[in-house]
């Protein structure tokens, strides 16, 4: 009798439980983001950031999707190696240009930040380092699955890759304990910030979390659909050759 | 220009630049599902079908 999570992770049950959900995740998605936009404008500006403080409102949920996508994507491949579910390597293999995206936007609305507050676009301290790293090992799990033709092999190394990869992500994260840094110390979870920061903080990361969900559940079902009709040209081709052969062997 | 002015930029640009982002990966999965709906709808109007489907639709037409 096939477990839960067999059941569940059906790619024809996992196909009609999206295509249900992902209205709803989407709409709430786009709804909170809405409000966590509303709550950016009417944000006071900081003391000693002023009005740049609004650039942390989309900057600090793109990282922190940059490292979830990650760990999202390093759980599907440990699912996909140790039980070698087709689904778990299709979670894996959408995710990674999602998160290489949301690392960029991190990468990119800092540099963005620092200008106005350090004085420069870049220094190369342990945080901002480790997040540039973090973003080549997803351009480099993308390059991997790429350019090998066996999809099986590809999956697997790239699957090994990612996991070996996830060593990065407490490194990213205890970079600013670890190592003296430019980039401000963690806020523990927003407790430090005050309440007038926290709330389109808050709001702008969870309004991004249900974005990544309805982003990485359709680009699943694409995968799903891609191998679809990646196996019925194959018996399309299939068939095709039997038939010539049999009408040659007629005419023989 | 002003310092205001200069973290006017900075604030704006990076928004543009976060909403062209976004928007080009939600129009990558929207265009990507159409395409490959259409290319399934096409091969199995060609007639061929994956085995599941084969059966179900045979238990359709006996019952």
């Amino acid at each position: 009798m096939p477990t839960l999570t067999q059941r569940l992770a059906n790619p024809t049950r996992f196909m009609s439980l999206s295509t249900a959900l992902l209205p709803w995740v989407a709409g709430l998605a786009a709804i909170t983001i809405g409000w966590g936009l509303y709550l950016t404008v009417s944000a006071p500006p900081d003391y000693q950031q002023f009005d740049t403080v609004k650039i942390m409102f989309i900057h600090v949920p793109c990282a922190w999707l940059a490292m979830a996508t990650y760990g999202l994507v390093a759980i599907s491949s440990f699912g996909y190696v140790v039980f070698r579910h087709p689904l778990a390597d299709v979670s894996a293999r959408t995710a990674a240009p999602i998160g290489a995206a949301f690392t960029l936007l991190a990468l990119v609305t800092g540099s963005l930040w620092g200008k106005p507050m350090w004085g420069t676009f870049w220094v190369w301290d342990a945080r901002l380092t480790s997040v540039l790293i973090l973003f080549f090992l997803y351009l480099g799990l993308i390059a991997l699955r790429s350019s090998i033709d066996d999809e099986a092999l590809a999956a697997l190394l790239t699957s090994i890759l990612a996991i070996v990869g996830v060593v990065i992500l407490p490194i990213i994260k205890f970079s600013v304990d670890w190592w003296w840094t430019l980039h401000q110390p963690s806020t523990n979870f927003t407790q430090t910030v005050h309440a007038s920061f926290r709330w389109p903080l808050l709001v702008m990361t969870a309004g991004f979390t249900l974005m990544l969900l309805a982003l990485h559940m359709k680009a699943m079902q694409n995968e799903i659909l891609r191998r679809r009709i990646k196996s019925l040209t194959a018996m399309a081709v299939d068939r095709a050759s039997a038939t010539s052969g049999a009408a040659r062997t007629v005419v023989e | 220009m002003s310092q205001q002015a200069m973290h006017a930029l900075y604030i704006w640009l990076s928004y543009a630049f976060v909403g062209v982002v976004v928007a080009a990966l939600v129009a990558w999965v929207m265009l990507d599902g159409r395409r490959l709906t259409r290319e399934l709808a096409r091969l199995e109007a060609a007639g061929v079908r994956r085995r599941s489907r084969q059966a179900s639709d045979t238990k359709t037409a006996t019952s």
